[in-house]
């Protein structure tokens, strides 16, 4: 799960790693006071405004603005709250910034990169960390490999000494302060938080010979969250596609993509070679949609509903591997299904495993518009045509 | 022969009187699997499924009744871990854990476990393993085994199921299929399940299945050319799959370029190995392999 900048800093400060301070707005009403208590608690004439979302390079979309005085910054923040924000990651729509943090301004010495992830090749936790803060890790990663420091942690005492050493060597912080127990605290952070990612970019040296976090993005494994109360009621559902979220209520697991051939499946795995096969033959999948193990009328309904959802789709491809559910009950379904919900789509479906040859039988007796196939290759073939 | 999981092996079912723990408990035993007992903390003393299994609160409990050479683990995943550590901790040989949603945090500290131990670990978010004809420890449905000299290895369930049955209805069998799971953290790599194919003289070729995320098809492509000797055919799902999207399992997710399905794919075939190009060739692909040689 994503949070915002401003919570993930709340977080950050509840374990003593400096951050740039600001308070977070979500209503124009709000805006002019704020920026005046701003300048006041913090002690800072310029102040920053920052859109939160929950997708990166804000400042390449226009979405953060260093404002010197009062007037700049109310005119930012009136245009920023409730902007279209559109940046390289939010996709041609952009998102809609429902929220704004005013920030103090910090005297920046120089700009770091700093990331806290685990690396599933080696098993272990790793700090990542460059010199050239600000730009996106990714492009530093083309252009300046060598300038990319990894130390890793297996989660006992000495490690995480060694490797905060590493880094404060590598990045020559050995004159800075709080080096170390700025790493050491953001670490203890990421681990108790259950965080899957704690990116700090830029990580500011100031003038005076500190370390600040000018940003923080974090993500919480989503399998974690019973334990991290706090972290879950940051949840931000606007955040969230419409169907995807509605999808999980239904406790089915979605993803739109661009395509308009639907596709129903149980086990990712296969939803996934399913997307891939419908492609293969010449189309463009519209979703992933994973069922899970049981596939009944109910999770089948609410299935074809979020693939509906979509006004794209123009076939749906059902495919099913029976192995504890038996097909004969999922054609029953597919077909009590479709006729509750009325459903002018051309669907195809493919059931393999148990009973497979008595789910064939039924799907073709029945007086629902289906078609049926015995492999997903004629499957896919078969839901494509559909379309084309 | 077969790898890992024999008729023999003598196995307890952690979390055996939860429902979904139960209910495959009992396919398991209609399978042939040699089920003894279960541990449900709390519920000691009781038994459980058709056949009246006794339950112990613990496997310490249960050892001093029975010899158990594996544990099979349907516990929330809340407890899941937890629940692997005492496994480890019993010096149970064989650990296979199907609970789905275990944090990662919780993973890190039974893989510091693991390594210091000589147990072995599947999984978790797995289907299992099944020896065909012989034994399951899983959710894999038994009837669409058959016994022969085909190796399955994958991280994804169903696509499991698919390939044993492609692999069955081209004429030829399994020896054992093992699914590894898809979540960030597992306990048995590919690599270390190869290892056991390559050792076992019934195991004559090799389906290795894998999806986007991590890097360890990579890993596995690089040590196949050099160190196995069995024809291999391999499948990777995701090609289609938006980058930063997590797809169903916890490590399906692109984070950088070598973690595509294509990217996986050229390593694979530089490493020399088959590739079904898609999901519906991997019977035929290994068919054509085999048939050359």
């Amino acid at each position: 799960m994503k949070i915002h900048e401003y919570q993930a800093k709340q977080i950050l400060s509840e374990y003593n790693v400096p951050v740039q301070r600001g308070y977070v707005v979500s209503n124009q009403h709000d805006i002019s006071e704020t920026i005046q208590k701003v300048q006041n608690d913090f002690n800072s004439e310029s102040v920053v405004v920052k859109a939160q979302i929950h997708a990166g390079g804000r400042g390449k979309g226009g979405g953060v603005k260093f404002c010197p005085n009062y007037k700049n910054a109310l005119e930012a923040s009136q245009s920023i709250l409730g902007m279209n924000l559109i940046t390289p990651q939010t996709g041609k729509d952009g998102k809609i910034v429902n929220q704004i943090f005013i920030t103090e301004a910090i005297d920046i010495g120089k700009e770091l990169y700093f990331a806290l992830m685990f690396d599933r090749s080696k098993n272990a936790d790793v700090f990542i960390v460059s010199t050239e803060g600000g730009m996106d890790i990714e492009e530093v990663a083309e252009k300046f490999p060598e300038k990319i420091v990894k130390a890793w942690i297996s989660g006992e005492t000495k490690p995480l000494r060694d490797a905060i050493n590493k880094i404060i060597e590598s990045l020559e912080l050995s004159s800075i302060k709080n080096a170390y127990t700025f790493f050491e605290n953001i670490y203890q952070c990421y681990n108790q938080n259950d965080c899957s990612l704690l990116e700090i970019n830029p990580l500011v040296i100031t003038k005076d010979k500190k370390l600040i976090a000018l940003d923080a993005k974090v993500d919480i494994d989503s399998n974690a969250l019973y334990r991290q109360e706090k972290i879950s009621s940051f949840h931000d559902k606007t955040e969230e596609d419409p169907l995807e979220l509605q999808a999980s209520e239904f406790g089915l697991n979605y993803i739109k993509l661009d395509g308009n051939v639907g596709c129903m499946v149980n086990g990712a795995g296969l939803a996934m070679a399913t997307m891939d096969i419908i492609k293969h033959c010449g189309g463009e999948p519209a979703n992933f949609l994973d069922v899970g193990g049981a596939a009944n009328v109910d999770t089948i309904k609410n299935g074809f509903k979020i693939i509906l959802s979509d006004p794209n789709v123009k076939s749906i491809l059902i495919n099913i591997f029976g192995g504890i559910v038996r097909c004969d009950r999922v054609a029953n379904g597919v077909i009590q299904a479709i006729k509750e919900l009325n459903l002018d789509v051309g669907v195809v479906v493919r059931l393999q495993g148990t009973n497979a040859d008595l789910a064939r039988k039924i799907l073709d007796e029945s007086d629902i518009k289906l078609e049926s196939a015995e492999t997903i290759e004629e499957a896919a073939k078969k839901a494509v045509a559909m379309v084309s | 022969m077969s790898i890992l999981l024999k008729k023999e092996t003598s196995i307890l079912v952690q979390g055996i009187t939860g429902s979904e723990g139960l209910f495959h408990t009992e396919q398991m035993i209609d399978y042939g699997s040699n089920i003894l007992c279960g541990v449900t903390p709390g519920k000691g003393g009781q038994h459980a499924t058709k056949n009246n299994l006794p339950v112990f609160n613990s496997i310490e409990d249960a050892k001093k009744k029975f010899k158990i050479d594996a544990s099979i683990i349907f516990v929330p995943p809340r407890f899941a871990a937890n629940a692997i550590l005492e496994a480890i901790e019993q010096k149970i040989s064989l650990i296979v854990c199907i609970s789905e949603g275990i944090p990662v945090r919780d993973m890190k500290k039974v893989k510091i476990a693991l390594d210091a131990s000589s147990s072995i670990l599947i999984g978790p978010n797995c289907p299992g393993l099944i020896t065909a004809e012989e034994s399951k420890m899983g959710i894999t449905p038994g009837f669409i085994c058959k016994k022969g000299s085909i190796g399955i290895l994958s991280k994804s369930g169903t696509l499991t199921y698919e390939a044993i049955d492609q692999i069955v209805n081209i004429g030829y069998g399994i020896s054992t299929a093992v699914g590894i799971g898809g979540d960030p953290i597992i306990g048995s790599s590919m690599i270390d399940i190869l290892k056991h194919f390559e050792n076992d003289s019934e195991t004559e070729a090799v389906v290795l299945i894998g999806e986007i995320g991590g890097n360890m098809e990579n890993e596995a492509a690089k040590w196949i050319k050099n160190n196995f000797s069995k024809p291999v055919v391999s499948f990777i799902a995701g090609q289609t799959a938006p980058k930063g999207k997590r797809m169903g399992h916890a490590g399906a997710i692109i984070s950088e370029g070598s973690e595509t399905a294509e990217a996986k794919i050229k390593t694979l075939k530089e490493c020399g190995i088959s590739v079904s190009k898609t999901v519906s060739e991997i019977g035929i692909t290994m068919k054509k392999l085999l048939g050359e040689k």
